[in-house]
């Protein structure tokens, strides 16, 4: 059993749950995640790592509502305990000294490219973060993510905040400026990223997406999560989740990540 | 001299019709009548051909007179002296090939029925519980072993090495300890309830199992060598589905036999939406291979409604290597067998999901490298199944994940692990012995239990020095 030590409701349907499971804590990387599963009847669910405190001995994930394992997680409060933590899993993401690096962040996929832009910026990148949601009450952690770049761009869709639009028009208006990209890192709904990938692509700037498909044990024991990248079916729980965004087969991944939807939906009425 | 009774007695088991409907044990076992018939047939030869024929040395001919005297408190004793999981094993050993085989009386068309009678011990020991199991009377030597993998070969050598005294941690990635026994055997074949029975057997010995620990990510083996484990034994299995390599594999509703059965058996994907987890079981279900693997998903299917599930298979019925007894299991319960059939590409709709197989007939040519007759394509024999699931039974090898994060480990082009020493399961890393499935690639639950016992004796002499 992991407690969870702290719950956060970061906006009305996305929470942040730190756990304490130590030696999760003692190993985790950017771009790694867990597999967690809240109780005997529960299914095996991957989420992308948003934070870790080795001396703390906890891993932060933030989840937003969509299925039912994720709305029976939003009821838990701190103190509570979920069945099972298993981690961390996955490669992290390569860190390297590029130079300016974007890093774009969709809704709830603010939280993994926290951890992911604080690398890169200690790395010596200069780092220029976009952050899209659907309107403002859905944005959060801004500061923080301004915290670790040099530049912070917030779009939301209806423009009740920032910048009205999505994120793949201040991405290109970046790319067209002249001024150099060399590498960016998207992380949000697959639509988005496979939209910032087709935006990149035209200028050649290496794009990498953190891919999820559904999964079970997250180990590379089932296949669950195979993507064709460049042609070649990859595990996404072995091989990434990180991928070229240009390679990314991503009409594959929509129709494989719709394989369960009339059973998630009766599957949440009946919750 | 009393003449040799050559009726074995039978197994009373569900009614075909009934059983492919529920996920209920298919084998009743042994009322202690129809046991004790089946143990006087043994003749109590002294040569106890039935031992060598058992890859952990049961004292067979002992725990089937104490059925005999009627004293099973000692016939328990008498297996689980030997045998850590036997409860599995008499349910799933290939016995008509091991310790049957063997047995004096097999010349007569008659070998006991050894498997059903090691059944019974183990049942009736869980029904009645009070029975003192084998105490370990063994003095802490203060050394520590870490055991990768609780699947049969981890959880034998676990067990043996606790009964030697040593202070063990039994390491498993998922959330529950049993490996391919939980998430590859189905419950009508080996319930979960009995499985956990013998892991709470293991853990009462006194070995700490941590679950949710993925070795090679949460601690790699060398890390375990450097704080304070003097020895490590890898039984991570064959965890890595093969696929067929041909087009349209990733299709909606193409699994890997892995991917489904862990659904279906580890996370209980029969009992959605009370469970949470679910699978997709369509009307017309082809499951490729010949091995038991495909026999179980094919059964497991059955039993979700499935309406018609076919097994396909490139090769004759002869060169099947699932069990006899298996292949008739799942014939009587209305599985249809495509034999020299090789799938060639598999068709989608406009959503993505499989709608189609194209497969080739065949047929046996020269016999290859396992002997088995080579099946070729017949030219021209193209034809098409119309399916709406596919399983992918083809076989697994193990995860590459250990052997890329310890140093000095080596693997075959199969993926399984370098051997340094094969008898003692030492491989090529001092400290590191391996066993089971990860050495020898996909293959039975006694063989890696043998493995592991044998490991766990060599790991013992190695810290006693």
């Amino acid at each position: 059993m992991y407690k969870i030590l702290v719950k956060e409701d970061l906006v009305p349907n996305i929470h942040l749950f730190k756990i304490e499971a130590p030696n999760v804590a003692k190993k985790a990387q950017a771009g790694q995640f867990v597999v967690i599963r809240i109780d005997e009847r529960g299914e095996r669910i991957p989420l992308t790592v948003a934070d870790w405190d080795e001396k703390e001995g906890s891993v932060t994930i933030v989840v937003m509502e969509v299925g039912t394992t994720t709305c029976r997680l939003a009821l838990l409060q701190a103190g509570d305990y979920i069945a099972d933590f298993v981690g961390p899993l996955g490669l992290p993401t390569h860190i390297d000294n590029f130079g300016t690096v974007v890093c774009v962040a969709g809704g709830v996929g603010v939280a993994p490219i926290m951890t992911i832009a604080r690398a890169v910026r200690r790395e010596g990148n200069r780092v220029i973060s976009i952050l899209g949601a659907r309107n403002k009450d859905l944005v959060f952690w801004e500061d923080e993510l301004r915290s670790v770049s040099d530049q912070l761009i917030v779009t939301t869709d209806d423009g009740s905040y920032g910048r009205k639009g999505v994120v793949t028009e201040p991405l290109k208006e970046l790319l067209e400026s002249g001024g150099k990209v060399d590498r960016v890192i998207a992380i949000g709904p697959s639509i988005m990223m496979k939209y910032c990938s087709l935006t990149t692509r035209p200028f050649g700037v290496k794009t990498i997406v953190s891919l999820n498909p559904i999964m079970v044990d997250g180990t590379g024991m089932c296949g669950c999560c195979r993507v064709s990248v460049n042609g070649v079916t990859r595990f996404v729980c072995v091989d990434g989740p990180d991928f070229d965004g240009h390679q990314v087969d991503w009409d594959l991944l929509f129709a494989r990540q719709c394989i369960y939807l009339d059973e998630e939906k009766s599957s949440l009425e009946q919750w | 001299m009393a003449k040799v009774n050559l009726n074995r007695v039978s197994m009373p088991r569900q009614d075909p019709k009934t059983r492919a409907r529920n996920f209920n044990e298919v084998a009743l076992g042994y009322s202690l009548e129809q046991a004790q018939e089946e143990a006087s047939r043994c003749i109590q030869c002294p040569k106890h051909a039935c031992v060598e024929g058992c890859p952990v040395e049961v004292d067979i001919n002992g725990f089937i007179k104490a059925i005999g005297d009627g004293d099973m408190p000692e016939a328990v004793r008498i297996l689980k002296s030997k045998n850590s999981l036997p409860g599995i094993c008499g349910r799933v050993c290939p016995q008509e090939t091991q310790c049957e085989s063997t047995c004096s009386l097999v010349k007569k068309g008659a070998p006991i029925a050894i498997g059903r009678l090691e059944r019974f011990v183990t049942d009736w020991e869980q029904a009645n519980k009070s029975t003192e199991l084998p105490t370990v009377q063994t003095t802490p030597t203060g050394k520590r072993v870490a055991v990768v993998g609780s699947g049969p070969a981890g959880l034998t050598a676990a067990a043996d090495l606790a009964k030697f005294g040593h202070s063990v941690t039994l390491f498993e990635a998922l959330h529950v300890a049993g490996g391919v026994l939980m998430y590859g055997i189905p419950e009508f074949r080996l319930p979960k309830e009995i499985v956990q029975g013998e892991v709470e057997y293991v853990t009462s010995l006194g070995v700490d199992l941590q679950l949710d620990s993925v070795v090679g990510k949460i601690t790699t083996v060398d890390e375990l060598l450097e704080n304070g484990y003097q020895a490590v034994f890898l039984g991570t299995g064959a965890g890595l589905p093969i696929f067929l390599n041909i087009p349209g594999e990733n299709l909606n509703g193409i699994y890997s036999a892995s991917e489904f059965l862990t659904r279906v058996n580890l996370m209980k994907a029969y009992l959605f939406p009370e469970y949470d987890t679910p699978v997709k079981v369509g009307k017309r279900v082809a499951v490729i291979g010949g091995g038991n693997v495909a026999m179980d998903s094919a059964r497991c299917t059955l039993r979700l409604g499935a309406e018609e599930v076919y097994i396909v298979y490139r090769r004759s019925e002869a060169e099947m290597p699932a069990r006899r007894e298996e292949v008739e299991n799942a014939k009587e319960e209305g599985i249809e067998f495509k034999l020299l059939t090789n799938p060639k590409r598999f068709i989608g709709n406009e959503q993505n999901w499989v709608v189609g197989m194209e497969c080739y007939e065949m047929e046996l040519g020269e016999p290859d490298d396992s002997g088995r007759r080579r099946p070729v394509v017949k030219e021209g024999s193209a034809f098409i199944i119309d399916v709406d699931v596919v399983i992918v039974a083809l076989g697994t090898t193990p995860n590459p994940l250990i052997a890329s994060t310890t140093k000095g480990l080596e693997t075959t082009r199969q993926g399984t692990l370098v051997m340094g020493e094969e008898a003692t399961g030492k491989t090529v890393k001092p400290q590191v012995w391996a066993g089971g499935d990860v050495i020898t690639g996909a293959a039975t639950v006694i063989s890696a239990m043998g493995a592991g016992k044998r490991a766990a004796a060599d790991i013992d002499a190695y810290l006693r020095g």
